[in-house]
């Protein structure tokens, strides 16, 4: 298995060269938003490990909000970031990178604060990393090659199969058969192609099983202060609950019009969001913990095909800011905008309040769970109006949604069954 | 029915528009005046006192009605105030042609495209939509009445024509079968509480603005200051009772007409069944979800609007992308499973795998319409459309729906269900009848219809032509009554 691996560069655009870098980030879109995988500066299509990659100009949204506490907001320059999802060590995609469109990424790059085109680029990005808070991913180790692969196949099958009624129950084993034997002889004529997974690094082995039984240790020591310090807890969240100030104006149609522009160019879309944490030790510590606990979930529990009950998300990222100061949320999902902010509402309510009631103005939660985002116009105001265009975005499979990549992988899983009863046979006739 | 909450005010019909609650169905005769207005002094004297039907039942019925909407153009013509017309819902200022990235959601494309319309969009944006009905043999004296009455204010854009074909479409199906029942009792409590079990009674608020919805929540309106409402004309909104309610006891009204293409239907499917019209026929229902005569393919309940898919999780008997299923997948809040809280939290958190393969689609009760479309054109029966017998002019249907959020009913409904290529799991293939056969982002055909079997793979219809073809549409408000009277009246 190769596990996917996220990579995110952020850095500080220099004074007065944003435009530039607008007009730039334009030219590497064939449609607006959408990135051409051969564009000149960044060939997307040409990493063949490459699932999803953004360029986005994180502004100074909502961080004016924090007045309403009597905070100063922080002045935040604005900032370039670049964002990849990977198959692989993030690492060997960097020096891939740096390798094939270093000189693209040197023109990037060279918008931001303190880039030397001269110097060592790789080292640049290093330096300008900066970690996920929490990460999922919707499959773990479903590579880029194998998503292609079994799209290619779906294809090859559903074309092939007979569309008539089976004569008999048996009758599935030998339209099977014969649909094995065409996909061997396609394969060996190298018209399909279907590769073995790769064997799994020992290191990822070992650093999720210490990470599986880590955090479950520490919150087990930690465990004994929450219990005695819980009235306490309770107490302090319920103030805040009670009288945290609501910032959910309608976001300008300008605005809108922007964002939506951006939108339904292929079936998956992609959403960028940032704001500020609600300022106090309290919710600081509150939100991490919280991320902590969901990158537990996405890296343990949810790595087959849902987020909870959402299974329209491929890759979705949480990532604190600005030592803590505001949570940037990233994430790629089938459908339009509507249906997957209709999802969050009916499905995951609960999930967002956790993360984001504590993002300052998130419509009024109960219990850090209850109402929250079932304010439904509230939140979709909220969520609209915390959004930010994503200026180039790319997908290496376009048109494929989730529900395909499932069905694909089933069609490839039952191919490669050595066995199957006439009941099975018939199921995975019906996939094709 | 519980009895309804004695705190809770009722419904004051008598500033309902009467086409919210009544399809007007003894009403058989129907048109529909799309006007622009030309003198704003006129056009506002005359619906300072049109004669609209509200929704009190009146015995007999009366001998013909009139209903009034309007566009967001439209109040600004009638020089209703910025920051007024500001509130209403950002669709309907949008408008439904308003802008391509809409249009694209919507799937109003290649000869669906806004561009190619007949009315709705540029010049031909209607200001005023007047909807008339009348008992047999008496609508054309009752339009000549409104026509002399609106003269002085405005010019009439069109008149689109209705025919009556006694509840059947022009495809040749039953239609309108599929209705919400809206609780005007009052009867639901107001709360926020997750339902598992899929229900036809929709909360008062899906429909009228000023009422609690699904969520137990008010959408939003125009609120005013009582101050700039002196001769306090409007009702108070109760969820602010300092505010006067400009939408309360109005919705939105979604309008298009959609020329259907009734020959093209049957003599596809006939060639596709070589010939063979039982098979031709037993295809369309397939497409529909229903029989000809309106029996879903599902074993119903009660009645022919009295059932769930939950009987048929593969579309074996109803096809997962029949044009009934897109429409309206009758499901529940959560996917089903055992009853007890065990199995409810673990399908909650998506543990559950027999669960999540049921809840690609979820929900439905936020997402209804009530339909009141009408049809138009010559009907013809199968027979007919597979005959060369000469037709006269298009055949089609007036779609009119009307919801209180346009975002989250009629445009969810036409996104996610109706245009939307992986509805419940499929692939390459839109609402068979509506769906506009464009290829998608990667270039995939998007033109087949699957019919699921138990004794194979997917039987494939494909290359499924346009049978559809949007000619026009608009996004109005259909105001209550008193607040037509203040739109007409107040500067």
């Amino acid at each position: 298995m190769t596990p996917q691996s996220e990579l995110l560069v952020i850095a500080p655009i220099a004074d007065g060269r944003e435009s530039d870098l607008r007009a730039l980030l334009d030219t590497m879109n064939t449609a607006p938003g959408l990135a051409d995988p051969e564009n000149a500066l960044l060939p997307f299509g040409r990493f063949e490990r490459l699932h999803f990659a953004r360029l986005v100009v994180l502004e100074d949204t909502h961080m004016a909000d924090l007045r309403l506490y009597g905070a100063q907001p922080p002045r935040l320059a604005p900032r370039l970031a670049f964002l990849v999802d990977c198959d692989g060590p993030s690492e060997a995609l960097l020096s891939d990178l740096c390798a094939i469109a270093g000189d693209g990424l040197c023109r990037l790059f060279s918008h931001c604060e303190g880039f030397d085109p001269a110097g060592d680029l790789l080292d640049w990005m290093r330096r300008h990393r900066v970690p996920a808070s929490a990460n999922y991913v919707n499959w773990v180790g479903r590579t880029v090659r194998q998503v292609r692969e079994e799209s290619a196949l779906q294809r090859a099958l559903s074309a092939r199969v007979p569309r008539t009624a089976l004569t008999s129950p048996g009758d599935a084993q030998r339209v099977r058969r014969e649909l094995v034997d065409y996909v061997g002889a396609e394969v060996r004529a190298g018209r399909l192609a279907l590769s073995s997974p790769e064997a799994t690094l020992v290191g990822w082995w070992v650093s999720n099983l210490i990470h599986a039984v880590l955090v479950p240790l520490l919150g087990l020591i930690a465990l004994p202060l929450l219990i005695v310090a819980s009235p306490v807890l309770v107490y302090q969240l319920r103030r805040r609950e009670l009288t945290d100030p609501e910032v959910c104006p309608p976001p300008s149609p300008k605005a809108l019009a922007e964002l939506r522009h951006l939108e339904d160019r292929d079936l998956t879309n992609q959403f960028t969001a940032i704001g500020p944490v609600k300022p106090g030790l309290f919710r600081r510590w509150l939100v991490t913990v919280l991320l902590v606990l969901i990158d537990y979930g996405c890296r343990h529990f949810f790595t087959r095909g849902y987020l909870a009950r959402v299974q329209t998300i491929h890759f979705a990222r949480w990532v604190l800011l600005d030592g803590g100061v505001r949570v940037l949320f990233l994430s790629n999902y089938d459908g339009s905008h509507e249906a997957y902010m209709d999802d969050f509402i009916n499905k995951v309510a609960w999930g967002l309040n956790l993360i984001f009631s504590n993002g300052v103005g998130w419509p009024r939660t109960d219990w850090l769970i209850k109402r929250g985002a079932r304010r439904e116009l509230c939140f979709k105001k909220y969520q609209r109006g915390h959004q930010i265009p994503t200026q180039v975005w790319y997908k290496a499979y376009p048109g494929l949604t989730l529900v395909d990549l499932a069905r694909n992988r089933r069609i490839r899983e039952g191919l490669e069954q050595a066995e199957m009863t006439d009941a099975q046979a018939l199921a995975w006739l019906r996939l094709l | 029915m519980r009895p309804r909450n004695p705190e809770r005010p009722g419904v004051e019909l008598d500033d309902v528009q009467g086409i919210l609650r009544f399809g007007y169905k003894h009403h058989k005769e129907a048109c529909f005046l799309l006007l622009r207005v030309k003198d704003g002094d006129a056009a506002r004297a005359w619906l300072a006192q049109a004669p609209v039907s509200s929704a009190v039942k009146a015995d007999p019925p009366p001998r013909a009605t009139l209903q009034i909407a309007l566009t967001a153009e439209g109040l600004k013509a009638l020089g209703v105030a910025p920051d007024l017309i500001g509130a209403f819902a950002e669709e309907f200022l949008g408008g439904m042609a308003g802008d391509e990235d809409r249009i694209r959601r919507l799937g109003d494309l290649g000869p669906s495209h806004p561009s190619a319309w007949d009315w709705g969009q540029g010049e031909h944006m209607p200001h005023v939509l007047l909807l008339l009905y009348a008992l047999p043999g008496l609508l054309g004296e009752w339009r000549r009445s409104i026509e002399d009455g609106c003269e002085p204010g405005f010019e009439q854009l069109a008149c689109l024509g209705a025919s009556d074909m006694d509840g059947i479409e022009p495809f040749g199906f039953v239609d309108g079968i599929s209705e919400p029942e809206i609780d005007w009792g009052r009867s639901r409590p107001v709360e926020d509480r997750e339902r598992l079990e899929y229900g036809n009674l929709t909360c008062l608020g899906e429909l009228l603005l000023g009422y609690p919805n699904e969520y137990g929540l008010y959408t939003d309106r125009p609120l005013l200051d009582p101050g700039r409402d002196p001769g306090a004309m409007l009702p108070r909104a109760e969820d602010e009772p300092g505010k006067s309610d400009l939408g309360r006891n109005g919705s939105y009204l979604v309008m298009r007409q959609l020329g259907q293409d009734v020959r093209g239907f049957w003599r596809y499917l006939q060639r596709e069944a070589a010939g063979d019209t039982a098979l031709a026929r037993q295809w369309a229902e397939a497409m529909v979800g229903r029989r000809m005569d309106g029996t879903p393919l599902i074993d119903g309940g009660r009645d022919a609007n009295d059932f769930t898919y939950g009987s048929d999780p593969k579309g074996l008997r109803c096809p997962l992308g029949a044009h009934i299923r897109r429409a309206n997948p009758r499901n529940a809040d959560l996917p089903p499973g055992s009853p007890g809280l065990l199995s409810r939290l673990k399908r909650t958190l998506g543990l559950d795998a027999r669960a999540r393969a049921l809840d690609l689609v979820a929900s439905t009760r936020f997402h209804r319409l009530v339909r009141r479309g009408r049809e138009y054109g010559p009907q013809l029966t199968m027979e007919q459309a597979l005959g060369d017998g000469p037709v006269a002019g298009e055949t089609g249907l007036h779609f009119i729906c009307l919801a209180a959020n346009i975002g989250r009913q009629f445009e969810f409904v036409q996104n996610a269900w109706i245009v939307g290529t992986k509805f419940n799991g499929l692939r390459g293939e839109g609402d068979p009848l509506l769906g506009h056969r464009e290829p998608g982002p990667d270039g995939e055909p998007t033109d087949r219809f699957s019919i699921q079997r138990p004794d194979g793979p997917d039987l494939h219809l494909c290359g499924l032509p346009r049978f559809v073809t949007v000619r026009g549409g608009a996004y109005f408000f259909m105001p209550g009554i008193r607040a037509l009277r203040y739109l007409a009246t107040t500067r």
